[in-house]
């Protein structure tokens, strides 16, 4: 007979889904229920890139909200000057298309850029103090932002809105953009397909296994050098998909916005438990909600803060994070 | 494979760490097989050798053959490496400049030619394909195999300290061994092609064989932190032998373990050699184990070979008993 207790600690993070869900779900209207839920999502896109490479090299790669913001503006550039895309598209499958190619192209060039940072500024640290890839993700930041600058200017930005914006569900009286259905679902579906890939393939094993034991794994014939590159590469690419729900959501973008979306990203895999692919998920969504709750409960200058108040929260009470393991060397 | 050919052959391996000398000059011939013991006091360097053979330290002298293949050798020049990327480089540069010139318009071509030539070279260089290991070791580079490559040549190894993937659960450990077997990319996983299914369902049979074979069929989804000591050392040596090793190397598999369970892992390595053909070398401090199994021990003392034999004439050797037990033991005095 199992005990409610343990069983609680067994579920403890069906609970916490379904507690803050629930709580949500009474205290804000549920057009902003849905916002909070389209914000976690984007949140998610890019923490998931973070908590992998966390888990297996452990370095925190600040240079991760940076590869994002280049990604909105690589496929602002695709969609206007390539595919001539300014304007909503009505066409459903035309837009369906041009929905899918963007979104590939996007996550192949991204991963494309994220296997070149690897390969250039972390691989010759490898073996360097954690200080030295640290400093280095800093810098790569710094350079990804400057590029973009060169490139772009320092301006504002407008994405092209090709998703019309006004389509909407309706379930009663509440209404719900189609857009949010879109964000939300991009993400569960990559979030769903990365944790099938992590558990259930080889190449995911081989990444768990490195994560675990790097030297075990590479006399185990684990191509270590290769799995990391990976794990950079799909890090890299589905914060690439962040980019474009990014670009479409908020229409909007500049070269800085990839040090606070990291920052947050970052937070959000602290608070699920960094390292872990499921808790990068989880805090991203509670980031969306505490977000959005300031918002609605009149404090939306103070959302930022209130964010970090969460991290500092959690980092003083609880490192491991909602679904951290007790071993004190993952905190 | 004729029976005479030794499966490992070490000529003068040594390796030492500054000014450490951890292994020095150890010649060694493993009969394909066999199962030899590496015995010595600690510090003698038998984990070391360990870790050179599987190819986690290149050695700093010496060449390890396996089945007649260069294994493992001093990493030799390999700063030249680095002048290969730069000629290439500048070559691409030069042509593309005087491409450019004929076109009237050379700087832009020059970087096309600049960026072409580094970055063919760099994945090159990344992917390692054979033209440019020839390539290589036609220039005087040389390399020692890293870890993955050994174990794709057929070395497989348990560790002294059990190092399981410990939030894994058994079965998954020994997947994790067929790796070096498998042939699925990543492109594979995602697109969840055909090839990919029927290779994981074949890892998995095969590692549900092996767990059989160690006897621990019953526990395949137990996760390996939660398994018996005894068990987890049986654990490493079925994940090792998912790699389909010629030569298994066991860091030594009794440590720890109370006489039933040393039996068992007597009886279960000896079953292993002849059930599947590979041949052992392990490092082994209980005496009962050694002396059980053995057909050819070697003895390490300070990095040195300083006998080779049968058991017994381990057991009556004059340097053995001094380097265990000191010199006056020897002497009888």
């Amino acid at each position: 007979m199992v005990s409610p207790l343990a069983w609680a600690k067994r579920n403890s993070v069906l609970l916490w889904v379904a507690a803050v869900a629930i709580a949500f779900f009474l205290a804000v209207p549920p057009v902003q229920f849905v916002n909070a839920l389209t914000l976690g999502a984007i949140y998610a896109l890019i923490a998931l890139g973070y908590t992998m490479v966390y888990g297996i090299v452990e370095l925190i790669n600040f240079a991760h909200g940076d590869v994002f913001m280049l990604g909105t503006f690589v496929s602002l550039s695709i969609l206007i000057d390539v595919m001539g895309v300014t304007g909503p598209i009505t066409n459903p499958l035309q837009l369906a298309v041009v929905l899918i190619f963007i979104l590939a192209v996007t996550m192949g060039l991204m991963g494309a850029v994220g296997f070149l940072i690897e390969k250039l500024a972390y691989r010759p640290l490898r073996n360097a103090p954690k200080l030295a890839p640290l400093i280095t993700a800093i810098g790569v930041s710094f350079i990804l932002q400057n590029i973009v600058q060169l490139w772009k200017g320092p301006y504002k930005t407008n994405f092209p809105q090709f998703f019309p914006m006004d389509a909407a569900l309706m379930f009663g009286s509440v209404r719900i953009g189609l857009i949010n259905v879109l964000v939300i679902a991009v993400a569960l579906i990559l979030m769903i397909a990365l944790q099938l890939f992590i558990t259930r393939s080889k190449t995911g094993r081989a990444m768990r296994a490195t994560a675990l034991d790097p030297t075990a794994a590479a006399l185990m014939g684990v191509n270590i050098d290769a799995t990391i590159s990976r794990t950079f590469v799909i890090g890299a690419a589905i914060a690439g998909a962040g980019s474009v729900m990014f670009g479409l959501y908020l229409g909007i973008t500049d070269f800085s916005i990839g040090f606070l979306a990291g920052l947050k990203a970052f937070t959000a895999a602290v608070v699920g438990g960094i390292g872990n692919t499921l808790g990068a998920a989880l805090g991203a969504f509670t980031i969306g909600f505490t977000e959005v709750g300031a918002t609605v409960a009149g404090f939306s200058r103070w959302k930022d803060a209130i964010v970090f108040i969460l991290l500092v929260a959690f980092l003083t009470f609880r490192p491991n994070g909602i679904l951290g393991s007790d071993s004190s060397d993952r905190a | 494979m004729n029976k005479s050919s030794p499966v490992l052959e070490l000529k003068g391996v040594g390796r030492s760490f500054g000014g450490l000398i951890a292994v020095n000059s150890v010649d060694l011939e493993v009969a394909a097989g066999s199962i030899t013991s590496i015995i010595g006091p600690n510090g003698a360097g038998k984990t070391t050798l360990f870790n050179v053979i599987s190819g986690l330290y290149a050695p700093t002298r010496g060449e390890i053959m396996l089945n007649g293949v260069v294994l493992a050798t001093p990493d030799h020049k390999t700063e030249r490496e680095a002048l290969v990327w730069a000629a290439v480089a500048v070559t691409g540069s030069v042509l593309g400049a005087v491409a450019g010139l004929a076109i009237d318009a050379p700087a832009g071509l020059a970087g096309v030619g600049a960026i072409v030539s580094s970055g063919g070279i760099l994945l090159a260089a990344v992917a390692r394909p054979s033209w440019y290991t020839r390539l290589c070791s036609r220039l005087g580079i040389r390399r020692s195999a890293r870890p993955n490559d050994v174990v794709f040549l057929g070395v497989a190894r348990t560790f002294q300290n059990i190092r399981l993937f410990k939030e894994m659960s058994a079965l998954e450990n020994v997947m994790v061994g067929t790796h070096a077997r498998t042939e699925v990319g990543l492109f594979d996983a995602l697109l969840n092609t055909r090839r990919f299914r029927q290779t994981e369902s074949a890892s998995e049979t095969q590692a549900l064989t092996l767990l059989e074979a160690v006897g621990l069929q019953k526990q395949a989804n137990v996760a390996a932190k939660n398994l018996a000591y005894g068990d987890q050392r049986k654990l490493e040596v079925a994940r090792a032998l998912a790699s389909q090793p010629k030569l298994l190397l066991l860091d030594e598999p009794a440590a720890g373990m109370n006489p039933a369970e040393t039996e068992q892992m007597i009886e279960l390595i000896k079953s292993i050699r002849d059930k599947f053909g590979v041949t052992v070398v392990l490092i082994e401090h209980d005496m009962r184990v050694v002396m059980g199994i053995s057909e050819k021990i070697a003895v390490l003392d300070h990095g040195e070979k300083i006998a080779e034999g049968t058991p017994l004439e381990i057991r009556s050797n004059p340097r053995v008993i001094e380097a265990y037990l000191g010199r006056g033991a020897a002497t009888g005095a």
